[in-house]
């Protein structure tokens, strides 16, 4: 990643005006794609929608918008294509729930037998059609090494259908099918996968995780996605005030703090070895991401911090040490 | 139109379904007013100037800066920058070094002999200033803008004022004073040196002026009566000061006791240090923390082998023996006298007790009414005297170069709007800039960078300016870690993190706007707002 001296105003934000054109992140420019543009029905303040558009511009300007994109059900594709309307700017297809890899992957090749491989295919969707519902096309498409950048856009739960539990839902959270009830409130500890190590393990040329916090760390691991060949896996932090119950206005906080505490690591890797971490700048307690959440409010329910917010902060503990966060 | 199997409909963009309806708070873009300029008590556009700075364009910061005060390379080293201490970076690691850029900016306009622009236009009018200190050479420029005919007066042999016998070398080298001078006179001001205005009525009448503006400094010490017997040496601190300019520095000898709490009282003690005295002893009545001077000065005066006698009063003198009384400061925080008494041996004695504006050029001025030694004025600078206005340590303010400055701009604003038979229209002011307002996330970690000092031990035998400035590089860093609070300063945040795609991005220097059509003012924006530019307002329904 670029490294800028003197920028004191801008090595954070998403544009600045003291750095040439070329420097300049996807998003700040006038000339960005607009891939998701305006009119689409999600939520105020929906964090999928905005890591959507900054994934698929900086894909877009990378394949230099030679580029089809293949949607799983969920919010995204909901909120964006009401038939026979559209907020996508570009080929979009849409199949089933749990296709999206396989149905890339058929993409990618027609691409390639028609002689059109400088057309780029890449597959988005959301948690839930990611690592439960489409989980085995996936593993197909990582195994097969198939051409195919997957985006998948983690808002921790099926959002779209009215907030059930999926197997990305953190342990305690509330969620329709884990109601805040009973001894053990929330989602259960112990539960859950996290799918960017299991890609890593099936040793694709790229795996990484990234937040809609970070927009210089996503659009540069896109870009760098989109640099190689065969099966490619990006994991968005994407904040959901809806299913989260948080402000609208809270999502790129509550993304940011995910990062902070801990809680979502941010690293790539490159055949199946971790090759960089995204170091936590500002280490913050995990009760200042929880407390900002009413799927959290059991946990601190008449001002007594519950017990289990210690197991969460033990969760991100094992994160900076497993894949070393802080700056040591 | 022909489909495709099972299609029935054409695609349809999205952008047909308004959003905006959904929004019940909107955001809208505001200006505030950054603590920095509120501060400047020569009501410098700081924010402004350093947005120049930060992308190293110089010449257009110094303009910018110049809009406001002339004096850059004076203000850089003399002013006590109540920018910094209103800063709001200082709540976040240490403030922004405005005061060091404003030097660096000052002394790079004297290398490079950037200049100003004559005015386009003459108004025809003339206008007397008498007094060629920092309010009277910045109403002068001011004036001289606007496009009126100014003079100069000044009773001195040179331009300055205080600034060049009132504060010594070490801090203002006086070749920065001649050339911010010289910049001021080559606009057309017509300086007259050496000619003292003793009645402003005769004056303006026989010369035909339109108005005058009077910014006569504080040169008359104030005298405390101490019964003296036998041969003791005891001068003031304004004529020691000033007879630094002269040939012949003073002779103090070798001890000497400077009586006084203010900055003067430390500049005449550094000075003593400078001409050879081995010990500089400051006496005042009340205690450091009491010190009207600043303790940044009070600190490189004890560096430099300055010392303190605190909460003592001087009784008696008799010839090089001076009686002490102890004092005690009572529950409201007055000094009071002990009884308690110890003698101190000194080669002389200053006194830097204050000083007094010499008003008698106002005797026969109808109207003018004089009130704790200083000259009554109304909001616009204005005397009783319709036309005659003052500023400066004639009126009632904290006399600093930077006050001065300020009064300067200021009656030369309302000198200007009178002669036009208009009253100034003074825009409100924004709201403040509060350091809550920021999302301080978006700025880099980003230390001061701190000024190089001179040794102490190289100080006290030369007046060679004891602090240094800044080179390019650092001046570039320090200008860049100014926050732009309350501002826009175009880092696309908004633009990039609205995830409806709402904001409208203009180009440089022209911002950015909201496309109301499709914001459902989830108020992501102005959250992530590193300066806190944009406000959210409940919509009316």
């Amino acid at each position: 990643m670029q490294k800028l001296k003197f920028y004191q105003k801008g090595t954070l934000t998403v544009g600045n005006r003291l750095v040439d054109e070329a420097s300049h992140n996807v998003q700040a420019s006038q000339e960005r794609s607009n891939s998701l543009t305006c009119g689409h029905r999600a939520c105020q303040g929906c964090g999928e929608a905005l890591g959507a558009r900054y994934a698929i511009d900086a894909a877009m300007r990378a394949a230099g918008k030679q580029l089809i994109a293949v949607n799983a059900t969920g919010c995204l594709e909901v909120f964006t294509t009401p038939y026979p309307e559209t907020s996508w700017q570009m080929p979009w297809m849409h199949s089933l729930f749990g296709n999206a890899a396989a149905v890339a992957t058929g993409a990618a090749a027609a691409m390639r037998v028609t002689g059109k491989s400088t057309t780029r295919v890449v597959a988005q969707g959301g948690d839930g059609g990611t690592t439960d519902i489409g989980f085995g096309c996936l593993s197909g498409m990582f195994e097969r090494n198939d051409d195919v950048l997957y985006i998948c856009y983690d808002n921790e739960g099926y959002m779209n259908t009215g907030v059930q539990r999926s197997s990305a839902t953190p342990p305690a959270a509330r969620t329709a099918t884990t109601p805040a009830i009973g001894a053990q409130p929330g989602n259960v500890f112990g539960t859950g996968k996290f799918v960017p190590k299991i890609a890593v393990a099936h040793d694709i040329p790229y795996v990484a995780t990234a937040s809609v916090a970070d927009l210089h760390d996503l659009e540069a691991k896109v870009t760098k996605a989109m640099a190689f060949h065969g099966a490619r896996y990006i994991q968005i932090n994407v904040p959901c005030p809806l299913g989260w119950g948080a402000a609208s206005h809270d999502t790129i906080r509550l993304a940011r703090l995910a990062i902070e505490t801990g809680l979502f690591p941010i690293f790539e890797a490159e055949y199946g070895r971790i090759t960089q971490v995204r170091r936590i700048r500002r280490p913050k307690p995990v009760a200042e991401y929880l407390k900002l959440q009413r799927r959290y409010a059991h946990l601190f329910r008449d001002g007594v911090e519950d017990p289990r917010v210690a197991r969460i902060q033990a969760i991100a503990d094992r994160h900076i040490d497993e894949y070393g966060l802080l700056e040591t | 139109m022909k489909h495709p199997f099972a299609i029935a409909l054409d695609v349809g963009s999205s952008k047909a379904n308004h959003t905006g309806s959904w929004r019940t708070l909107r955001p809208e873009y505001v200006d505030r007013l950054p603590p920095c300029n509120a501060a400047c008590p020569a009501g410098e556009d700081i924010q402004g100037w350093l947005f120049h700075a930060e992308s190293g364009d110089y010449e257009a910061a110094w303009h910018a800066l110049t809009a406001n005060n002339p004096l850059p390379a004076i203000m850089g080293r003399v002013c006590y920058h109540p920018c910094e201490g209103a800063c709001n970076r200082g709540q976040l690691d240490s403030a922004v070094g405005i005061n060091a850029v404003e030097r660096f900016l000052g002394d790079l306009a004297i290398a490079e002999g950037w200049g100003f622009t004559p005015p386009a236009e003459e108004t025809g009018k003339r206008v007397l200033v008498v007094g060629a200190g920092p309010a009277g050479l910045s109403a002068a420029y001011h004036l001289r803008r606007a496009g009126h005919a100014v003079v100069l007066r000044e009773a001195g042999p040179m331009a300055g004022g205080m600034m060049r016998f009132g504060i010594p070398k070490y801090r203002l080298p006086r070749d920065v004073i001649d050339a911010e001078v010289a910049r001021i006179t080559a606009m057309g001001v017509g300086l007259e040196l050496n000619t003292k205005v003793d009645d402003i009525e005769k004056t303006m009448t026989e010369h035909g002026f339109d108005a005058a503006f009077l910014a006569v400094g504080a040169h008359i010490a104030r005298r405390a009566y101490i019964p003296a017997a036998g041969a003791a040496k005891i001068l003031d601190a304004v004529s020691l000061l000033r007879s630094m300019e002269g040939e012949a520095p003073p002779l103090l000898g070798r001890r000497v006791v400077v009586y006084g709490g203010g900055n003067t009282a430390i500049d005449v003690a550094r000075t003593a240090r400078r001409l050879g005295a081995e010990e500089a002893i400051i006496v005042y009545r009340r205690t450091r923390e009491k010190m009207p001077a600043h303790d940044f000065e009070l600190e490189e005066a004890l560096e430099e082998g300055v010392s303190m006698k605190w909460l003592s009063t001087i009784k008696n003198i008799d010839g090089g023996h001076l009686e002490i009384e102890k004092m005690a400061l009572d529950d409201k925080g007055f000094p009071q006298p002990t009884g308690e008494f110890e003698t101190l041996e000194a080669d002389s004695l200053v006194l830097a007790l204050g000083q007094d504006v010499d008003l008698s050029l106002l005797d026969k001025a109808p109207g003018i009414e004089i009130e704790n030694g200083v000259v009554k004025v109304g909001p616009n600078m204005m005397t009783g005297r319709p036309g005659v206005f003052a500023g400066g340590d004639m009126a009632p303010s904290e006399r600093t170069v930077t006050v001065a400055v300020g009064h300067g701009k200021k009656a030369a604003r309302h000198i200007d709007a009178w002669l036009r038979g208009a009253a100034l229209d003074v825009a409100a002011k924004h709201a403040s800039a509060s350091f809550d307002r920021l999302n301080t996330w978006y700025y880099e970690d980003a230390p001061a960078t701190v000024r190089p000092m001179l040794e102490a031990a190289r100080r006290i035998d030369s007046f060679s300016e004891v602090q240094g400035g800044l080179d390019a590089t650092n001046a570039l860093y320090e200008a860049r870690r100014c926050l732009s609070c309350g501002n826009c300063f175009e880092c696309d945040n908004c633009y990039g993190v609205c995830p409806d795609n709402a904001v409208i991005k203009l180009g440089p220097g022209k911002r950015f706007s909201i496309d109301y059509d499709y914001c459902k003012g989830c108020g992501l924006c102005a959250a992530e707002c590193p300066c806190g530019a944009i406000d959210m307002v409940p919509e009316t329904l």
